[in-house]
């Protein structure tokens, strides 16, 4: 039975307070054997890692960031291979090390916490399996002992009833849960160095506060921490070296403070100014291409907005869900708003909070149980389907996965003919129809011919808008249209829907999770918790003056930019 | 437009019921009776569908001739079997047998179906379970063995997958039979009731059965493997063995659970096959001579009574699968 | 499976799963695919065996040669001969047409069988749907062997039972199949995507749901003649089909069946025949299936 060791950590180091890096990597470079020859993932990444430090590695998908992670704990992938001038774990080199050795070294000196507890831990065995795995692996032999530890771990990470929570599978317990579990068994033997990969990725602000507690709990004991994220705010909280990956090769690194405050690379000032929030209001996101009028957002003249007309209301939405098992769900508890003309309504609520049904709701997809949604001042809600079609060229929606929502024997081009209005029938009109949408979001023609698997997820979001705008609507419900977008693709496409908001005098109701967009983009915000409206008003009054203490602890828990990296983007 | 998000905790909802959940459960059996009523009303219509009129034909089979009958040869028979009632009560009488456990009474030997094929269902029985058995540890051997490994492996393994579930019974029982008791003499070639008389014919069931849930079941391996839980393990220390024992086959087996109840049905029809084959008693040659002479109720009796087995086993993997799979609960 | 039933689910198509990259894996793909070749190649061979037996034959089927009969193959006599002394070979070239028109037959029943059931209880409004889908299920309930044998019973043997027989034996599973298809499509998001832009129930039907869930079918045709052929021949092994001395692949099953001791060939030659047509089938279903959706994915 090991006996826990209460010494603080940097004491133990050998060499103290140091000079030696826990980690030390020069040069690394990982490729993999494809059938077109060696393909090059990542390159040239070098850094340190001391004791009680955090280093980031920031980046979008395909920088290789979670590839260097994984490399580190020599778990590159099959067929990878690995070259690196140093790679060394307190002075020991790793660069090839056999996989008897490699197991010794995972999960005693390197901590790994993966990303979104519902897959990253097995959903058919108990919890408290999965962190005394960790334990059953390294010696702990006595079953008892484990119980006994398992109980404390999960204890200190912050889960009530452990006993009774390590007897549960990963889906009987809530995110936040679920996440502390999944760390609590990356923590479970005290490693040196903890390594986590997007740990607050898919998880509510809230949670995710809490996680990132805990990490730094764990980084005040001593232990190093290497950060993967693509949120910059996160990583700020953290971070006291950052690392900034782009297509497999570091563009920028250096102090946390430093690379917010003074970024060198474009690459990176283009990332830290993609960060939507409240400081963006009213400003581009994304660098500008050939128009470069800096295009109105929603800055202001939320009065005037409310004088204009109601294009979509609700009143009083309740909506109910039947499981199999007979258990029902209030999903929505009597929900009202009201859209204006060109204004765009946020609503934001963690999971659970019923916005999407709201929306669902919205556009007539699922029958209400009670209450009405009125579109134009047309009963929407209540009339039979029969009359609802003819007004559905008035509202469009745009969904998170558009991929799922597009037929897949279709290109592009017969998605977007399909969503032409009957009106329009010469072939010649349809193909001008369809070159003016492409154009309205900024596709270039030879998309048309191509099918949506193989374009990017910026550009199946943007053929998305444009199916959204074929039929020239006044309303278009966005839900979590860009949540699964790269940082800097959300912001083009952010960027594009309040320029077309402009030029169209589109309403949008825009649904999502993330402050930081809400507060870039709405002229009014819906705050909604357990399926009621917890809150409503402008994002000045939401965000500065927030009166009930759910959307204060929401406002509070918002990760923020460090000062000095707002300043820099005024640049 | 986005109907559940993955990441999405279950919302605030009223106490689920019980454990078990009943509701789902009755629901469920009350499904399968509505079934085993179905097939019991179609199996009593083909009776009624041969062609001529049933009392000749029973005479007729009994005694192996085809000739007219007179009235009073016909009397006995039609008051046997209930003959000039009215259908309906025909079937009523025929259901509340069932129920009873009567299932008739056969044309030609002019004893009860059940008696008949009481003698020979043991033998079936043990046939269907020790194939079942094989077939389990088979397809658990061969996929864990190469699921997931280099492509060429793997497409060895899958090719070896396609082949043996597409093998006719017939023709692999008489290749295993040719190789392995004729040839090399290791099995008795006819009947042997013992343990070596079981094993070619268990086999013979059990390699096209593993074959094919060995698709899924590697299908479902491989997808598995590349699952983050599975890296989590690694990260923690785990050995590839490891992983793949203690975390993926379980997973890898739930299609294979799934199709269980399936199984079963597929390998009692196939041991008809296989009993002909390695000339071994069981109800599958009562059957074939049954269809044969057009003995009715056998026929009927047989079959009902595997489509019973079969509904039941089917009724029984449902619910055990929603008691050990608590997200099946929630899911329509 | 030789399924003597058709399972639940039609293992060997369908998507392979999303497989998050845990580790990274590498697909490589073979410049020529051996396996289609192959199956073309055979292809071609049972089709001119069907139509002009003429061609590839060595003797006349039904010549007897007694004293001939029962020898093992030989250069003479590729695949042997029976006890009659007819020569195997030209006998399984000749019951080419017949084995595979039955084959065809079968699947042709069996297809639109569950095509129309499958469509009826997918879509066919509160009772219909819930009338049929109990239907299937107790045709289900029966293995499907099981049920061809009862079929059998009522009909009596004969070509065109055999027809009936394996095909309404196999149509329940693949109703459920098409069933389980349509309603996938029903349910999905692009359906519901043609909702929201306000396309009527008729014509997303149409251009969405009925072709989503069929295509996969065409595949589904050819893996079934196969497997038609497969059981029609189980059946006729037990006796229950096409009666000797047709040249028919499962009358010579049926009829060599009496000598499995001394004369294994005139079972295994014509069951392995049926191996590989059934293989055939299953090769060519699946590479057609991928060439379908060849524009849409890599």
């Amino acid at each position: 039975m090991t006996v826990v060791d209460h010494t603080p950590r940097v004491a133990r180091d050998d060499a103290a307070n140091g000079p030696h890096p826990r980690i030390s990597i020069r040069d690394l470079s990982v490729s993999f054997a494809t059938s077109a020859g060696d393909r090059r993932i990542i390159e040239g990444v070098s850094f340190d890692l001391h004791p009680g430090r955090c280093v980031a590695i920031v980046g979008e998908s395909g920088s290789g960031k979670s590839v260097t992670a994984r490399t580190i704990v020599g778990l590159s992938g099959r067929g990878a291979r690995v070259e690196a001038g140093a790679l060394e774990l307190h002075g020991r080199d790793i660069r090839s090390l056999p996989e008897r050795a490699w197991r010794r070294i995972r999960g005693r000196e390197i901590g790994f916490i993966l990303q979104d507890a519902l897959v990253s831990l097995d959903p058919l065995r108990p919890v408290g399996a999965e962190v005394g795995e960790t334990l059953r692996l390294h010696g702990w032999r006595d079953r008892s002992a484990r119980r006994r530890k398992i109980a404390e771990l999960l204890e200190a990470v912050g889960v009530p009833s452990p006993e009774r929570r390590a007897r549960q599978r990963s889906g009987e317990l809530s995110g936040g849960l679920r996440q502390r579990a999944l760390i609590a068994s990356a923590l479970a033997l005290d490693p040196d160095v903890v390594i986590a990969d997007e740990p607050t990725t898919a998880l509510d602000v809230t949670v995710q506060a809490q996680v990132l507690q805990l990490l730094e709990a764990s980084k005040r004991r001593g232990a190093s921490i290497i950060l993967i994220s693509h949120d910059l705010s996160v990583v700020a909280q953290l971070a006291d070296h950052v690392l900034v990956m782009r297509h497999g090769r570091v563009v920028e690194q250096g102090p946390a403070e430093q690379v917010f405050a003074s970024p060198q690379d474009p690459y990176t000032r283009a990332l830290i100014a993609a960060v939507p929030s409240e400081a963006t209001r009213g400003r581009r996101l994304s660098p500008t291409q050939d128009d470069a009028s800096p295009s109105e957002t929603a800055s202001g003249e939320t009065d005037a907005a409310r004088e204009r007309e109601v294009v979509l209301e609700a009143r009083g939405l309740v909506k109910r869900f039947r499981a199999a098992d007979g258990s029902e769900t209030l999903a929505v508890d009597e929900v009202s708003f009201a859209l204006h003309r060109g204004e765009t309504l946020g609503v934001v609520g963690e999971s659970g909070s019923g916005k999407s049904t709201t929306g669902r709701l919205a556009l007539a997809l699922e029958p209400a149980d009670a209450g009405e949604v009125s579109l134009l001042g047309e009963p929407w809600s209540a009339a039979p389907e029969r009359k609802r079609r003819a007004l559905r060229s008035r509202i469009a929606v745009v969904s998170q996965d558009p991929l799922s929502s597009f037929d897949p024997r279709w290109n592009v081009e017969r998605i977007l003919a399909d969503a032409l209005p009957r009106g329009i029938r010469a072939p010649a009109a349809r193909a001008a129809r369809i070159g003016e949408l492409l154009a309205q979001v900024g596709l270039p023609d030879e998309v048309l011919a191509r099918f949506p698997l193989r374009l990017s997820g910026g550009q199946r979001q943007r053929v998305s808008i444009a199916r959204a705008l074929a039929s020239e609507p006044d309303v278009i419900v966005l839900d979590e249209a860009v949540s699964a977008l790269d940082v800097t693709i959300q912001a083009q496409v952010l960027d594009l829907l309040v320029d077309l908001q402009a030029r169209l005098g589109l309403g949008y109701l825009f649904i999502s999770h993330d402050l930081g967009v809400i507060a870039h983009l709405s002229h009014r915000v819906l705050v909604m918790k357990d399926g009621r409206v917890v809150e409503e008003g402008t994002p000045d009054e939401i965000f500065h003056q927030p009166r009930e203490p759910y959307t204060r602890e929401l406002i509070a828990s918002i990760p923020a930019l460090p000062r000095g990296a707002a300043a820099s983007r005024e640049a | 437009m986005t109907r559940t998000s993955s990441a999405e905790a279950p919302p605030t909802r009223r106490a689920s019921p019980t454990p078990v959940p009943l509701r789902l459960v009755a629901g469920k059996a009350v499904a399968a009776v509505l079934v085993l009523l179905g097939a019991a009303t179609a199996a009593f219509f083909a009776q009624a569908a041969i062609p001529g009129d049933r009392a000749t034909a029973i005479l007729n089979i009994r005694n192996g001739q085809a000739i007219e009958r007179t009235a009073e040869e016909l009397a006995p028979i039609i008051a046997e079997y209930h003959l000039d009632d009215p259908t309906f009560v025909q079937y009523l009488t025929y259901l509340r047998g069932l129920v009873a456990g009567d299932l008739g009474t056969s044309y030609q030997q002019h004893r009860p179906v059940l008696a008949i094929v009481a003698d020979q269902l043991g033998s079936t029985v043990v046939l269907t379970l020790t194939a079942l058995l094989f077939a389990w540890v088979l397809m658990i051997v061969w996929v864990t063995l190469t699921a997931g490994r280099g492509p060429r492996v793997r497409a060895v393994g899958g090719f070896v997958d396609t082949v043996t579930a597409g093998l006719p019974h017939y023709w692999l029982g008489i290749i295993l039979l040719l190789v392995f008791a004729l040839g090399l003499g290791w099995f008795p070639v006819i009947g042997g009731t013992g343990l070596p008389g079981l094993i070619l014919p268990a086999l013979t069931l059990a390699i096209p059965l593993a074959g094919f849930m060995g698709q899924a079941t590697r299908t479902e391996f491989e997808r598995a493997l590349d699952q983050p839980f599975v890296l989590s393990a690694r990260t923690r220390g785990m050995g590839e063995a490891g992983v793949r024992l203690r975390h993926v086959l379980r997973h890898a087996v739930l299609p294979a659970i799934t199709l269980s109840g399936w199984a079963l049905g597929a390998t009692i029809s196939g041991a008809v096959v296989v009993e002909a084959v390695f000339a071994r008693p069981g109800i599958g040659s009562v059957l074939v001579s049954a269809v044969n002479s057009q003995d009715m109720p056998i026929v009927i009796g047989v079959v009902m009574l595997i489509a019973a087995f079969y509904v039941i086993a089917n009724l029984v993997v449902d619910v055990a699968y929603v008691l050990v799979d608590p997200r099946l609960r929630r899911a329509a | 499976m030789t399924a003597t039933h058709t399972p639940p689910r039609s293992a060997g198509f369908g998507p392979a799963g999303p497989g998050l990259a845990g580790t990274t894996r590498r697909v490589t793909r073979p410049a020529i695919r051996w396996d289609l070749a192959i199956a073309l190649a055979t292809t071609v061979l049972f089709a001119v065996a069907a139509v002009w037996p003429q061609l590839v034959a060595t003797h006349n089927p039904f010549a007897m040669d007694l004293p001939a009969s029962l020898q093992p193959p030989s250069p003479a006599h590729w695949f042997g001969t029976d006890e009659a002394g007819r020569d195997l070979y030209s006998r399984v070239v000749y019951g080419t047409r017949e084995s595979l028109g039955i084959g065809i037959g079968a699947a042709l029943v069996s297809l639109s069988l569950a095509i129309v059931l499958g469509t009826l209880a997918a879509l066919g409004g509160r009772v219909a749907s819930a009338v049929v889908g109990w239907l299937l299920e107790v045709a289900f309930s029966f293995p499907a062997l099981l049920l061809s044998l009862l079929l059998i019973a009522v009909l009596g043997p004969s070509a065109l039972t055999q027809i009936l027989a394996v095909g309404i034996g196999t149509a329940p599973g693949y109703a459920r199949m098409v069933r389980g298809q349509i309603l996938a499509a029903k349910d999905s998001a692009y359906v519901e995507a043609a909702v929201a832009l306000g396309h009527s129930r008729g014509r997303i039907l149409r251009r969405h749901i009925l072709p989503n869930a069929l295509r996969p079918l065409v595949a589904v045709f050819a893996l079934s003649i196969g497997q038609s052929i497969v059981w029609a021949s189980s059946l006729s092994f037990l006796g229950l089909g096409v009666a000797p001395p047709s040249p028919e692949w499962g009358a010579l099953l049926d009829a060599g069946r009496a000598f499995i001791t001394e004369a294994g060939w005139l079972t295994v030659i014509p069951g392995l025949v049926i191996v590989l047509l059934a293989l055939t089938a299953t090769t060519l279903g699946r590479h057609l299936q991928r060439f379908l959706e060849k524009g849409e994915t890599a």
